[in-house]
């Protein structure tokens, strides 16, 4: 096929002239060159999403490149697959991540096979399937499922979650350009309540490549997305008790960066890993038994994992259910004084 | 002005409604307009005004309980607790006006009656009989003989192959094999029909398609065989062909999970404004996929110029279609989408190529997809893995596979014209059996794929957890190269 021209860029700066504050709107302009081949569908998609993230996508560059797709999750993965496989980037967006399961065997056994099983004669690598995930404070079963693991238990695909404005500017230009499907979870939670000064311009964060975001002693934390903030604070709290601890973003779940994690638990001697998503199973596991194999004559105190609760995703019951500060905190003071 | 504009957009909406300029009976009272309000009427034609509400409300209303009124478009909330003018009814029977968004052409009715599960009869679309005669009335397509006659040889080789590559698996020579018995017209006439350009989205019964492009037989036999020169690098089943250059996208066995893809694509060639279409084959069982109906209607909706080419064999390896589906057929389907469609006899070569030929122009000029049923038998096992004995009886096997095999009566319209005869017949099944086994042998002589083709393609470049990976499996191949194959390079 023709090379893709197209390039896609944050268009914050164009509909928050006003201001110099930029919220996590996830508003993604894409520029049209002279040829260009990039789509963005899915359910409410036209008229700017049930978030805001494509307001004024369809006036710009028309609405046969952005448009609604019928009410079918299936079908929209289904449509992105056959849209990329002809050499198109296809940005598909599923309304919550917790419809996503209707496309789950398009996902796993025909966008991430795709490539391998035909030899390499074919691929879906323009395919991004974006996703508004995580709890929301009232979401409960439906609206708050952090679906991540299912999805990282899947070669040939990646998985990608940033933890504010810029990593999703950064992160998102990178999976839409990455030639391989990329599922790209958005914390819901940061869509209003993330503020922040975004660059503008084009620039790209690299996939598979974790982030120490904190650098500390005692302790190597570990998360993703919207528990990042929740962590830190507990990094702060443990700091004022002397508790040095080193905070680290996965930022890419699948492929995920094993090299990094090592070596801060090589240095600290402990790990902690937190997720929303239910504690059995859940991508926590991973982690741990991965760092158990490599750091196991370093490790002072087990792998602690402090997630949700092997529970649907409950309403009134939700504070009870989230690994808030205070858990984490206790779990960073039980691994220190193991 | 807020009602200015609210009863403006209301009544743009009612324009565009196809009952709207419906009939104009008798003069109804004229409109009593309050003084203290505007005129809402005087830029807008009288016979366009539907809008009457003869209530009052407050100004945070709690209900409309109290209320009557003629149109759904205009809000609830109304901000004046003044009377509102009774606007000019011009005798629209309300019997006759529909203005819900979800329909678009329908009207009321004060009968309780049902739309019945029977759907109106598709006809079967044939131009040759049974003995490859043209039938009366027939018009039959444009066709060559040299066109004719490839169509015709490629349906004989693809028995050929079939046969031959049945047998291999029984032999133990490769895993797993399909055959399309009985439905080589139905394939090879489609495929015909195409341009070389329309992008191939086979469900797995369809090499005849592929073989048609071009892919040759030793290409197939190296596929069967996973041997080095597989370009799915030994990686799928037998059977499991793709091929770029002839534009016939890699099989998967999950079923029906093509439809969609061929949605897409056909959406991309559409925005290309290429001279091209997506096709998309499947059976009957395919239909009872989610993924079935998600592909059509997407298709529908978004216009794509898709093919949908079913080829209704009336078995889904066991299943019946009376346990597949209640429609009668599958064409009838596509009304539901919007769609258009066409029944055909699957085993009338010449009736399967005007079709898909008229279908494909359509579908290209016209950006709309076709669904096409092409009714056939699968005189086949489902698969080597099958044995259809046991759940069909030996006479309606015999009578498909006997009296109503689609190539014979191909080949009795060719003789008709005069271009084909027996020995030609013999000479080409000869041959093709030479070729067929020359390619078996050679693809039997070569080895497999080397092992670091099981690591890459995962991606577009090999990440460091398979690199490590690869290291692990060499190293345990190492220490008991006796328990892996040897027939693998390492």
């Amino acid at each position: 096929m023709v090379c893709n021209t197209c390039l896609f860029s944050v268009w914050q700066s164009c509909m928050m002239k006003a201001c110099r504050m930029r919220k996590l709107n996830l508003f993604y302009g894409i520029r049209v060159r002279a040829k260009s081949w990039s789509y963005v569908f899915g359910e409410d998609v036209g008229f700017g999403g049930v978030f805001r993230c494509t307001t004024g996508l369809a006036d710009t560059f028309g609405k046969h490149r952005v448009f609604n797709t019928p009410l079918c999750e299936q079908g929209i993965v289904g449509f992105g697959i056959g849209l990329a496989a002809m050499g198109n980037r296809a940005v598909a967006e599923i309304q919550f991540a917790d419809y996503i399961f209707p496309a789950f065997d398009q996902i796993v056994n025909e966008a991430a096979k795709f490539r391998y099983r035909s030899g390499n004669l074919f691929n879906c690598g323009g395919l991004t399937i974006r996703t508004p995930y995580g709890a929301v404070g009232h979401g409960a079963l439906y609206h708050s499922q952090s679906p991540e693991a299912y999805f990282c238990h899947v070669p040939g695909l990646k998985v990608v979650i940033p933890r504010s404005p810029t990593q999703a500017k950064g992160l998102l230009l990178a999976a839409i350009r990455d030639p391989n499907p990329v599922i790209f979870f958005e914390p819901k939670w940061l869509y209003r309540l993330s503020v922040e000064d975004v660059p503008e311009g084009d620039y790209t964060l690299p996939l598979s490549q974790a982030e120490v975001i904190r650098e500390g002693g005692d302790i190597t934390l570990v998360g993703w997305g919207a528990q990042l903030a929740i962590m830190e604070e507990a990094c702060v709290e443990a700091s004022k008790e002397g508790i040095s601890c080193e905070l680290i973003d996965l930022r890419t779940l699948l492929p995920w960066d094993k090299e990094i994690v090592e070596a801060s638990v090589n240095k600290t001697g402990r790990l902690l890993v937190s997720h929303e998503a239910p504690i059995t199973g859940g991508f926590g596991a991973e982690i741990a038994a991965s760092i158990t194999e490599r750091c196991f004559l370093r490790l002072e105190s087990p792998v602690a994992r402090v997630c949700g609760l092997d529970t649907p995703f409950p309403l009134v019951f939700e504070p009870f259910y989230m690994p808030t500060k205070n858990k984490i905190l206790d779990a960073i003071k039980a691994s220190v004084n193991f | 002005m807020a009602l200015i504009r609210r009863a403006g957009r209301s009544l743009s909406m009612l324009k565009r409604s196809s009952l709207f300029h419906g009939k104009q009976k008798k003069q109804r009272q004229q409109p009593i307009v309050s003084p203290s309000l505007p005129n809402l009427t005087p830029h807008l034609p009288s016979s366009l005004i539907r809008l009457q509400i003869n209530t009052t409300y407050s100004a945070i209303p709690r209900g409309i309980s109290s209320c009557s009124f003629r149109s759904s478009y205009i809000p609830n909330r109304l901000l004046t607790s003044e009377a509102q003018p009774k606007l000019p009814d011009e005798g629209i029977d309300d019997t006759q006006f529909l203005d819900f968004p979800g329909v678009k052409n329908t009207a009321f009715t004060c009968d309780l009656k049902f739309v019945s599960e029977k759907s109106e009869e598709v006809p079967c679309y044939r131009v040759l009989s049974e003995l490859g005669e043209p039938v009366d009335g027939a018009k039959l397509p444009q066709m060559a003989d040299a066109l004719a006659l490839r169509i015709y040889e490629n349906m004989i080789t693809l028995q050929v192959m079939d046969y031959l590559f049945y047998e291999a698996q029984r032999q133990g020579r490769f895993s797993f094999y399909m055959t399309c018995s009985g439905e080589e017209a139905a394939i090879v006439a489609s495929a015909a029909a195409l341009s070389n350009e329309d992008v191939i989205f086979a469900q797995y019964r369809e090499q005849g398609a592929l073989m048609w492009r071009g892919f040759d037989l030793q290409e197939f036999a190296h596929q069967c065989y996973s041997n080095s020169a597989d370009y799915g690098k030994g990686r799928q089943m037998p059977i499991h062909y793709g091929s770029k250059k002839h534009n016939f996208v890699t099989i998967s066995s999950p079923i029906a999970t093509q439809l969609s893809h061929a949605v897409g694509a056909a959406y991309s060639l559409k925005m290309d404004r290429k001279d091209a279409c997506a096709v998309t084959y499947f059976g009957d069982g395919a239909t009872s996929e989610g993924d079935f109906h998600a592909a059509m209607n997407f298709a529908a909706v978004m216009e794509a110029p898709v093919l949908f080419i079913c080829r209704n064999n009336g078995w889904a390896i066991s299943t019946p279609i009376t346990d597949q589906y209640r429609s009668d057929g599958v064409a009838t389907k596509s009304r539901a989408y919007g769609m258009r469609s066409i029944c055909v006899d699957g085993n009338d070569a010449l009736a399967v190529y005007s079709a898909v030929k008229s279908a494909r122009s359509m579908a290209i000029s016209e950006s709309r997809p076709i669904l096409i049923e092409v009714l056939t038998y699968r005189v086949s096992h489902h698969s080597t893995s099958d044995d259809s004995t046991k759940y069909r009886s030996g006479e309606e096997l015999s009578h498909w596979k006997v009296m109503r095999d689609p190539v014979v009566r191909f080949r009795r319209w060719l003789e008709g014209n005069g271009w084909w005869n027996r020995q030609k017949d013999t000479e080409l099944q000869s041959h093709s059996r030479k070729k067929i086994i020359a390619a078996m042998m050679n693809a039997e002589s070569m080895k497999k794929p080397p092992l670091s083709d099981l690591f890459t393609d995962v991606y577009d470049s090999i990440p460091t957890n398979l690199k490590e990976q690869e290291s692990y499996v060499r190293e345990a191949v190492a220490k008991n190269p006796n328990l892996y194959p040897s027939d693998v390079p390492l």
